[in-house]
């Protein structure tokens, strides 16, 4: 039996009458250990599985199981990741991880849960910005104190849910390095959920390619055989890299074309031609009426020379 | 121009212009006393004082000072129940205004965390709350006094409360409820999904949530909220004392009045013009702290 298990999962949205399948039939097994990403297209319901897997929300149908118990909420053994920081703004960086030290460590020692709050800022290379309050951190250090906000707290998996979307280019290529040396050190079960393929295949095992919405499912997962320590600049030149990244971006394409939603809606323009606002208005007196294109006549007025 | 700008003189002179209009306004239409000596019929001397201008009875800036002078020299003086220094009479007003203010915070901001955090709280209520809310404090000061008309409260140490005094207060805390209740429930209702993500994941506990994450992430529009009752508090306090003939800013205004000193109306509502504004700005700067915090 795996570590996380879902078993046929169904989600949905909203009253019966309009309702709105996001997921159906998930199945997904993810061992102990392992570093699974999950990468699909925006709106296929990616953040709505992390939340399943977090516990923020129930299945409709079928189970999520951790460790062979199925999930009815929240709880410290897994620690998230959001997408957009959520960090509260009114406490510091430190105060941010010890809320969450605190809680779930409520037994320890004041003093071991400092030390503790200590060596997972430290570990995301934020000791100097300690007293610092988000608003005075740049993104990429905010998602820092998220990653290090759910470390924190000693998980036994980690959810990262879109972490490095939100930040430019060059501060996600820093942070993924940094992620992959994290993951390695600590040895933990994670689950990414991505958009970039590349990001995918850098830092996971296997990567599972969440198919287009809506009803959105997962696909067949495909191994990184890259071996490890994988280096930003070897894996451009490797092959099996490559190779990769076309299987990962074939499946996704493939399984968009065959759902291309397409809306087409009536809309009647108004009968109207747009004022000329360049022209001041009378203040008094009579103003222009709006002049509509039906009214309009044209005289052709054949000029003899 | 420029020089004023640059020694910053414009901050002080543009008010100060502004004043100064508005002074010429008042005089112009204000009216003044003309004395005039004629001789009757018999050959006496009759000496007529007559008010003359655009509205005789409204003194002028100048009668308004002459007569307020008493009042504002000697600001504490106390000759009488009706008859004291003006910043006598505005402490009386506040330390009423403070009692009532403080109940409809400890009233009003959990009633608007309650209205924000329960959706069946909120349809229960919204109704009465914004029912309740348009009604003018003189409405509402006939009720308390029927509310407390055979109540007693004794403080010891403290002068027992008239139950002029309590309805008093009562109606500033009913009234000046409202902006902290509906601001704190806008507030509650406001608070980013990912806070609440955050405390769920966190697990923690429903206390932890209210004071870590709920009240902090609430705290400026409750501010807002607590501005707006302090205003409208000060409002009250003008109108319930005037009903109730309570020594105060009000009820010397109303007194004068029917005393027939028309100078001193003017000296009470300028009164309570500025001790309002300096509230404002008072709870303003402490909103503005919080918001940068």
């Amino acid at each position: 039996m795996a570590f996380i298990e879902l078993d046929h999962v169904d989600k949905g949205f909203g009253p019966a009458w309009k309702r709105s399948e996001v997921l159906s039939d998930l199945n997904l097994q993810v061992e102990k250990g392992e570093f699974v990403a999950m990468i699909g297209y925006s709106g296929s319901g990616k953040t709505t599985l992390m939340s399943l897997l977090a516990g923020l929300i129930r299945p409709d149908r079928g189970e999520v199981r951790i460790g062979g118990k199925v999930v009815d909420g929240p709880g410290p053994d897994r620690g998230v990741v959001f997408q957009n920081y959520s960090l509260l703004p009114w406490l510091t960086v430190g105060e941010n991880v010890s809320l969450a030290v605190d809680e779930v460590f409520a037994h320890k020692s004041a003093a071991e849960r400092k030390a503790q709050v200590e060596k997972y800022v430290a570990m995301v290379n934020l000791t100097p910005a300690m007293g610092k309050r988000p608003s005075e951190l740049s993104g990429g250090m905010r998602q820092r104190v998220s990653v290090a906000r759910a470390l924190a707290i000693q998980p036994d998996i980690l959810l990262l849910d879109e972490p490095l979307s939100a930040l430019d280019a060059l501060t996600r290529a820093n942070l993924q390095d940094e992620i992959n040396r994290i993951c390695q050190e600590e040895k933990k079960t994670v689950i990414l959920i991505t958009n970039d393929p590349d990001e995918a295949i850098l830092l996971a095992d296997r990567v599972i390619p969440i198919t287009a919405g809506p009803k959105a499912t997962l696909g067949a997962s495909i191994p990184v055989l890259v071996p490890r320590p994988r280096l930003r600049k070897d894996i451009n030149s490797c092959a099996i890299f490559k190779k990769t990244r076309n299987q990962v971006i074939e499946y996704l394409l493939k399984s968009s074309a065959g759902k291309k939603m397409e809306v087409s809606k009536k809309m009647t323009v108004p009968d109207l031609i747009p004022e000329d606002l360049t022209v001041r208005r009378p203040v008094f007196g009579v103003k222009p009426r709006p002049r509509r294109r039906s009214e309009q006549k044209r005289e052709n007025v054949e000029v003899i020379s | 121009m420029k020089l004023i700008q640059r020694l910053g003189l414009d901050a002080v002179l543009y008010p100060l212009v502004g004043i100064l209009l508005c002074l010429i306004v008042w005089q112009g239409i204000s009216g003044k006393s003309v004395t005039t000596k004629t001789k009757d019929d018999f050959g006496d001397v009759v000496t007529v004082t007559k008010r003359t201008g655009l509205s005789a009875d409204l003194p002028g800036p100048l009668e308004t000072w002459e007569k307020s002078k008493p009042y504002i020299l000697h600001p504490f003086a106390k000759r009488g129940e009706l008859d004291q220094g003006i910043l006598r009479f505005t402490w009386l007003s506040l330390t009423l205004v403070v009692q009532g203010y403080l109940i409809a915070l400890i009233v009003g901001t959990p009633l608007g965390f309650c209205l924000g955090l329960s959706k069946a709280f909120g349809k229960m209520f919204d109704p009465i709350f914004q029912i309740l809310r348009p009604v003018s404090p003189l409405a509402w000061l006939p009720l308390g006094m029927v509310l407390f008309l055979s109540a007693k409260l004794n403080i010891p140490g403290a002068k027992p409360y008239t139950a002029s005094e309590l309805a008093a207060v009562f109606t500033i805390a009913i009234c000046s409820m409202w902006p902290t209740v509906l601001n704190t429930a806008v507030g509650v209702r406001a608070i980013p999904q990912d806070y609440l993500n955050v405390a769920k994941v966190l697990k923690l506990s429903r206390t932890k949530t209210l004071f870590k994450v709920l009240i902090p992430a609430t705290l400026p529009y409750m501010f807002t909220g607590f501005r707006l009752s302090l205003g409208i508090a000060w409002l009250v306090i003008v109108a319930a004392e005037m009903l109730t003939g309570r020594p105060g800013v009000g009820g010397f205004l109303w007194q004068q009045y029917n005393a027939l000193s028309y100078a001193h109306i003017i000296l009470c509502i300028l009164t309570i013009g500025i001790v309002g504004y300096a509230l404002d700005r008072l709870m303003s700067l402490v909103e503005s702290k919080l918001r940068a915090a």
